[in-house]
């Protein structure tokens, strides 16, 4: 079975994943559950062939802060997420607009228990009306593209 | 001025359709930007929807290269979840399913590697080589990439001796028919000038990438899950194949090492096939959540799997080894030459379709 060695939050969750990196711990995946009210949010690292799992429970409607500053490797799955369960992840390093494995016409977040009702659903239009987050713009031709991947890609 | 090229998604040496939004100046590569998504699936949300035990043939669907792998560490989960204690002889069946999924994957990738940069006479006799693999799955489970052999509890299917024998026939010919192709991979002057210090990527930073299989023990990091001794690798004699490199040219030389390092596990397991039952019967639904990992031809794959005590589960998330590679990718590009571009995606043998679930 699967142990969680530490429940994060969102003040802790740079300081004590960076502090898992600095002591050699390689980044395997992150995996989001929706558990209702919130998404169950896994971080797996491993050193050594033990897996190590932090959590962070986060609210649907709140930003999760991205790891791929600290842990590049992270930017990838962080761009899945945001398309599946339509979580806002904050300071990507390379931000696609939740149209990373989604087509621009895909229904949005997918994954969620209740599909499109995912954290921007919850910010209701002020009369408690859920609503589906609204389309990113389509990922642009070439020409628009440049300028997108000079400030995307590090 | 640099300008942007899109490599892919239809290109004559992808398999699969990935693209690449490289940024070029003149010939070189400054960045690169990966565009996927052609081909996903949502396979781990309609994995929710059928019971656990469909999923077992689900899962085997992720990928059609490595497929029963998937279903196997699939049903490792489950069997940890459960408690099920699986039967020694099925433990050997499955490692020995899964070193021949190991060899025709690799054939199939050097073939590739060989077809990107030029080289068709060595990409046919690869794949020709690849045939005797599929054969020797036909002959002991009636599937050449679908096997469809793998339970919860353990095999559907056992290896007679005649088959054994089959299988081992087949592994000579493999063996004897490998030596030429591996001789010019390894040896060959213009192989090497496409290979050698090609996509270089040093251990330290594809380990903090998060590289897997021989993207990372070609840059000199021995990490190969099968040392931890899931199935019957715990009873086998191995050593993981390490090159310390970091380039094009020895990521092959792992998947050639491999190859051979597989046709002497198959030769062990099948020689020491114990006598069992096949499967361990069992009754009620998975609950509570774990995380298996094994070794895929492409390094090591996660399944995390979440029960609730009913017949389907709550969740399943499945992390693919070229998933983890794609970061290490973007780093061997930058620098590298345009025509370098497809042998050094070759080189990490990507598998769009487990990417994309």
């Amino acid at each position: 079975m699967m142990t969680v060695q530490e429940n994060l939050t969102l003040e802790n969750q740079q300081e004590r994943i960076g502090a898992l990196l600095l002591r050699g711990y390689r980044f395997v995946t992150m995996t989001v559950v929706d558990v209702g009210e919130a998404f169950d949010i896994y971080y797996h690292f491993d050193l050594d062939y033990e897996m190590t799992v932090y959590k962070l429970a986060l609210p649907k409607g709140t930003e999760l802060p991205s790891i791929s500053g600290i842990c590049f490797a992270a930017v990838i799955v962080e761009n899945e997420i945001q398309d599946l369960f339509g979580i806002k992840v904050v300071n990507l390093a390379i931000e696609y607009e939740r149209h990373f494995l989604l087509a621009p016409d895909a229904p949005a977040a997918p994954f969620c228990r209740v599909p499109g009702v995912g954290v921007t659903a919850v910010a209701t239009d002020g009369k408690g009306n859920l609503s589906a987050p609204p389309p990113a713009p389509p990922l642009a031709s070439a020409p628009a593209d440049a300028a997108a991947m000079q400030g995307g890609v590090r | 001025m640099s300008m942007l090229v899109p490599f892919g998604p239809q290109h004559p040496v992808l398999p699969e359709p990935l693209q690449l939004r490289l940024e070029l100046s003149d010939e070189k590569v400054i960045s690169a930007l990966p565009v996927i998504g052609y081909v996903h699936r949502g396979l781990e949300r309609l994995a929710e929807q059928k019971d656990f035990i469909q999923d077992t043939y689900l899962i085997e669907r992720v990928c059609g290269i490595c497929s029963f792998i998937h279903s196997m560490t699939y049903c490792m989960g489950i069997e940890e979840m459960m408690n099920i204690a699986v039967p020694p002889r099925a433990l050997y069946l499955r490692t020995v399913w899964s070193e021949l999924h190991r060899m025709h994957s690799h054939l199939l990738a050097l073939g590739l590697l060989a077809d990107a940069f030029g080289f068709e006479n060595l990409f046919y006799s690869l794949w020709r080589i690849r045939e005797e693999i599929m054969d020797a799955m036909e002959a002991t489970t009636g599937g050449r990439v679908m096997l469809g052999s793998c339970c919860i509890g353990g095999v559907r299917k056992d290896i007679d001796p005649a088959q054994a024998q089959f299988v081992l026939e087949k592994l000579a010919n493999v063996e004897r028919a490998l030596k030429r192709p591996a001789e010019v991979l390894i040896g060959d002057y213009t192989v090497k000038q496409r290979l050698v210090g090609v996509g270089v990527i040093d251990g330290k930073k594809a380990y903090e990438l998060g590289a897997v299989g021989p993207t990372l023990r070609g840059s000199g990091v021995l990490r190969d899950h099968r040392t931890t001794g899931y199935a019957a690798y715990g009873e086998l004699d191995f050593e993981p194949v390490v090159e310390q490199d970091g380039d094009c040219y020895a990521r092959t030389l792992v998947r050639i090492g491999e190859l051979r390092q597989s046709i002497a596990l198959v030769r062990q397991a099948l020689g020491k096939l114990p006598d069992s039952e096949l499967k361990t019967p069992f009754k009620g639904n998975p609950e509570g959540e774990v995380a298996v990992r094994a070794e895929q031809p492409r390094g090591e794959v996660l399944y995390y799997l979440r029960g609730n005590g009913t017949d389907k589960l709550e969740r399943l998330r499945i992390r693919t080894p070229t998933f983890a590679n794609i970061a290490p990718l973007l780093t061997m590009l930058v620098g590298c030459n345009l025509a370098d571009v497809a042998v050094i995606i070759l080189s990490i043998d990507p598998c769009i379709s487990c990417t994309e679930r």
